[in-house]
């Protein structure tokens, strides 16, 4: 007997309509519908799509949690044994929406799921570790190439096959590590790929690093004496005691200080909470990390109109990428706000 | 709004993109040094403080290390 699959798609993709259509409920059909269809040839009798259930892009994106409890009813009710959903493309809402259906569908129903999508797109960072995301062209164009790749992973699963590596298999990295006996040892690697890499050869890192992205430097300031100027520092420095526990290494948080009435940092009111770095000079006198002593004397010298008496402090200490911006929007955000002209990030 | 990066290891901060960086003295005292006197030592981070405050009121089209 076929396996059976349900398919979770957006209105566009069932015909019902386009943008003006977006608010469409949650609904069931039986069968394959639109892109269910090559779906439904390519896994070639083995697993057969039993139903497919249509949800609006707004309709989902502006009620997730009721959505996603309408959409697992009627999916449940096919007694299915997957689900496969898009491929979405670059489409934001609509491949929110399927990592959120997979998610949810892993998570209560314990069966496998599949989805596609553009790498760009906004539902992959937020979905590729629940869910296998096929990575696919940007538009519907790439339909004839995502779909057997969706269908073959889909199988795998279902037969309990083990799944290749993301490269292989042609999912996007779900960040999960897995154990394996190597002909080489790491060293015998490293140099093969040296090697390669001197040679100009192409070569597969096996640890990569994260992707900074750029932004355009701001213009400067046009007349210092006029200026308010912030101290933010990766360093670590906290008053005495650490009082929010920012974490000596992988920060989840940052700090928010007053300096109001205070002249210089010292041993008595401040510390640093950083883990990676010998904290006897800092500890000693902090004004060597955050140079609150100095600023606080070129406010009195006019060099500067006002030194911003809030500091904002974190540990940069194997903090992740991902902290570090949300810490650093938020911050740049609180100092706008408080119409500060300038900042000056110290880091140890 | 402006940031200037002041910092030791000049090459972690062209990596994360830093538009304006100004080298600093050491990663456990970027602003300071322990075998100075406290008045020299103060002194040193002045110049580093207006040095990242010159940064600051300069124009850059790219990353740009302020170096003395």
């Amino acid at each position: 007997m076929a396996y059976r699959v349900v398919h979770y798609i957006n209105q566009f993709f069932a015909g019902v309509g386009g943008e003006e259509k977006a608010d469409y409920r949650p609904e069931a059909r039986d069968g394959a519908v639109g892109p269910g269809l090559a779906l439904n040839g390519a896994l070639g009798g083995d697993a057969e799509i039993v139903g497919t259930v249509i949800c609006g892009d707004s309709y989902f994106a502006d009620n997730i949690e009721e959505a996603k409890k309408q959409i697992l009813e009627l999916i449940a009710k096919f007694e299915p044994d997957a689900v496969v959903a898009g491929p979405a493309f670059n489409a934001g809402r609509y491949g929110t929406a399927c990592g959120a259906v997979c998610e949810a569908v892993a998570n209560e129903l314990n069966i496998p799921t599949v989805t596609g999508m553009y790498e760009e797109n906004p539902g992959v960072d937020m979905f590729k570790k629940a869910t296998y995301i096929v990575k696919t062209a940007d538009s519907a164009r790439g339909m004839k190439d995502a779909i057997p790749v969706m269908a073959k992973l889909v199988l795998k699963q279902l037969r309990g096959e083990p799944i290749g590596k993301p490269e292989e298999e042609g999912y996007i990295p779900k960040g999960v590590r897995i154990n394996y006996f190597a002909d080489k040892i790491g060293a015998v690697r490293a140099v093969d790929m040296f090697v390669k890499k001197l040679k100009g050869e192409p070569y597969t890192t096996e640890y990569p690093m994260p992707v900074f992205d750029r932004v355009p430097p701001n213009p400067p300031v046009a007349n210092l004496a006029e200026a308010t100027i912030a101290l933010v520092t990766s360093g670590g420095i906290v008053p005495k005691g650490n009082p929010d526990h920012i974490e000596a290494s992988s920060a989840s948080k940052y700090g928010e200080y007053s300096l109001a009435g205070v002249e210089s940092l010292s041993a008595e009111t401040h510390e640093t909470a950083h883990g990676g770095y010998d904290p006897t000079y800092a500890n000693e006198n902090p004004n060597r990390v955050l140079p609150v002593d100095v600023m606080r004397e070129l406010e009195k010298e006019g060099v500067i109109k006002k030194f911003h008496e809030t500091f904002y402090t974190t540990v940069g200490n194997g903090t992740s990428v991902a902290n570090a911006k949300k810490f650093g929007a938020e911050i740049a955000q609180k100092l706008k706000d408080a119409n500060v002209t300038a900042v000056i990030v110290t880091s140890t | 709004m402006p940031v200037v990066h002041v910092c030791t290891i000049v090459p972690i901060s062209l990596t994360v993109g830093a538009n304006r960086i100004v080298p600093a003295v050491a990663i456990p005292h970027p602003l300071g040094d322990p075998t100075k006197t406290p008045e020299e030592e103060k002194q040193l981070r002045k110049h580093l403080v207006m040095k990242a405050l010159k940064a600051l009121q300069t124009e850059v089209e790219d990353q740009t290390v302020f170096n003395d």
